[in-house]
């Protein structure tokens, strides 16, 4: 087990990349703690499996370095980094049976058949799959093949990390949850540095201690899902975290104060002055609909989705979502939208400003 | 809805039958006509049961084709297998490189059986052959005019260079259609090399590499054409295959009643070996599908 350094980082997958926008994974600086339960959150295309494959060595980077610890492995082949891989669809070895898929990694690597009948049992409970152990593994499921995958991606525990791309794709919702819960379980009990990608925000956040956003080629934010709500750092981590994510509406900001349309919202801190696109960002959650307090709304839409209530409303022509707690009388006379000020995040060019005095 | 029954639409499908019956049956049944009669020509048939099967079933002459056909066979499978699926292995996966490799392989493929027979004919010869006139050069004692062991060197060889690509190109079509993810699911599992061929490219080439080996399994074992042409079925008998034994029989001396019963039998050799294959693959694809 390790800790994952990556040094002046980037991918591109032309020979000569003319320019950033050839770059698939922008030049960046990161470090993966050692033991910890990563979750690599971006829409498709963002560069999120390029990221896995490098750490992983099925692609070596244009640029830059990896250090497992304090090796540098960037040029070393995927086999010696001792890492496993679980794929997005399932990659079950057809003609073995079950208990070999699961033994093979080991069998590899020349462990003690002891070890290994007893290490392939353990996991076979652990996926649910101890009745099937002899079958041969063509003919099963799609879901039984992804778990056999999952559990051949478990199975050594010497490995420095287990990368996971979008791995519950093709499984059941019901065994999705199942299936997290299991990963997670394994995290707590052997510590391995774990990187789970996805593109589902409700997996990243109850599989992760940290997550990662990925957004065009670029880590935008590495934080608890706590910061990602609170404070998002980028445009895009509020827009993509919550449901519906975060209201953005352009704004000047002066001191402590931004203005719109005319109107003027107390900001929770002063800022300094700024340049660019500027704009206030505030959660859904922290809106709250008013007789005549705030900026006057135009309300379009109310969407009941059980345990509160979702208004969606035009805002000087810019659309505004507010999460209504269930029971709150949506009438006519609510006008107008109030925002919480220490909730509201100030942004230039899509990127987070920070308020004078530190607070960040 | 009722479903209307109506036997009449089978009618349709009489311009069918009418013309297999023209082109397959008919045919057919000329031979079992001769297989089982005796025949001076005149269309004066005179009936002989079962006695040309019978002797053709003792007749040492068709014992040792079929041993001559049997032993090509193998050989011809033993090499051009092996040889074509580690062709295939070795050929780009894509780029430039990967068509040039396609069209080169093609390129014995698309050439007509009796030009082959005739190309490694000149080859072979060591008066104005190339190989037989440098392996001449080079002290090597090789006519295979002359020498049985030359003439089924020669005859491998050249279908060997005919045929080789045929599995190439089968097994590269099944190799290609493996997706990445496996082989990078192999390096992350850390698997050797044999292991990568043995788990995942051989049981994904199984389907077309079965296909491969019946179709050369019967055309080596159908073959005429270029044995003919370079070796005419000599030095003796020495290359004197099932078929080129058939027509020297049919044609050659006239006997009629003998070939027909020796081709019916062949025949049906060729459709229990087809019908094998076709069995094995089906069952594999209902495990495949299971």
């Amino acid at each position: 087990m390790a800790q994952i350094t990556l040094q002046n980082l980037a991918h591109s997958y032309y020979a000569n990349p003319r320019g950033e926008h050839d770059f698939a994974l922008k030049q960046m600086d990161h470090v993966w703690q050692d033991g910890g339960a990563y979750a690599l959150l971006g829409s498709s295309g963002c560069g999120k499996t390029t990221l896995l494959n490098i750490i992983s060595g099925l692609l070596k980077p244009s640029q830059g370095r990896v250090l497992f610890g304090d090796r540098d492995v960037t040029d070393a082949e995927t086999a010696e980094r001792n890492i496993a891989q679980v794929f997005q669809f399932p990659v079950v070895y057809d003609t073995m049976t079950v208990r070999d898929n699961l033994s093979f990694p080991l069998r590899n690597r020349g462990m003690d058949a002891g070890y290994i009948k007893s290490r392939v049992n353990q996991i076979a409970a652990m996926i649910g799959m101890e009745s099937m152990l002899d079958r041969k593994a063509r003919g099963l499921t799609a879901d039984a093949k992804q778990k056999i995958s999952l559990g051949r991606g478990m199975v050594r525990e010497d490995v420095n990390a287990i990368l996971f791309d979008e791995p519950l794709t093709v499984i059941d919702p019901h065994m999705k949850w199942e299936l997290r819960t299991q990963l997670k379980q394994l995290h707590r009990e052997f510590g391995h540095t774990m990187i789970y990608v996805t593109h589902d925000q409700t997996e990243a956040l109850t599989f992760a201690d940290k997550v990662v956003v990925m957004y065009d080629g670029r880590v935008v934010q590495m934080g608890t899902p706590e910061d990602l709500f609170e404070t998002p750092a980028h445009t895009f981590v509020g827009y993509f975290i919550g449901s519906p994510g975060m209201n953005l509406l352009d704004a000047e900001i002066r001191g402590g104060t931004a203005h719109l349309q005319g109107a003027s919202i107390p900001l929770g801190a002063a800022y300094g002055p700024m340049t660019g696109r500027t704009q206030i960002g505030i959660r859904p959650e922290y809106a709250v609909l008013t007789e005549g307090d705030g900026l006057p709304i135009k309300i379009r839409r109310v969407e009941d989705v059980g345990r509160h209530r979702i208004i969606r409303g035009d805002v000087a022509g810019a659309t505004v979502n507010v999460i209504a707690p269930e029971g709150m009388p949506v009438g006519a006379s609510l006008t107008h939208v109030r925002f919480t000020p220490d909730r509201i995040n100030v942004y230039a060019d899509d990127w987070r400003v920070a308020p004078l005095g530190g607070a960040a | 809805m009722e479903k209307t029954q109506n036997n009449k639409a089978w009618f349709l499908v009489l311009p069918v039958l009418v013309i297999v019956a023209f082109s397959a049956i008919l045919p057919l049944m000329t031979v079992v006509n001769y297989s089982v009669n005796d025949t001076f020509g005149d269309n004066q048939f005179f009936w002989a049961g079962l006695e040309w099967f019978e002797e053709m079933v003792t007749s040492d002459r068709l014992h040792e084709a079929l041993g001559r056909q049997i032993l090509f066979s193998a050989i011809i499978l033993a090499i051009e297998v092996p040889l074509g699926i580690y062709i295939a292995l070795n050929m780009p996966k894509k780029g430039v490189w990967a068509s040039v490799c396609l069209v080169l392989m093609a390129l014995p493929l698309l050439i007509p059986f009796n030009v082959v027979g005739t190309i490694w004919q000149i080859f072979g010869r060591v008066d104005i052959g190339l190989l037989g006139h440098y392996l001449a050069e080079l002290g090597i004692d090789y006519n295979y005019t002359n020498d049985p062991l030359d003439a089924w060197v020669t005859v491998i060889v050249m279908d060997v260079w005919h045929w080789t690509s045929l599995v190439a190109l089968l097994c590269y079509a099944g190799l290609q259609s493996i997706p990445e993810a496996y082989y990078q699911a192999a390096r992350v599992d850390q698997a050797s090399r044999w292991s990568v061929f043995r788990f995942i490219e051989l049981p994904k080439m199984a389907g077309v590499l079965l296909i491969a080996v019946l179709l050369r399994f019967m055309d080596s074992f159908m073959i005429y054409t270029e044995p003919f042409v370079v070796t005419g079925g000599g030095p003796g008998n020495s290359t004197t295959f099932l078929s080129i034994d058939l027509v020297k029989m049919a044609v050659g001396q006239f006997d009629l009643g003998p070939a027909a019963a020796f081709s019916i039998m062949y025949f049906l050799v060729i459709l229990l070996v087809s019908w094998v294959f076709y069995t094995v693959m089906t069952n594999l694809d209902k495990e495949e599908g299971k």
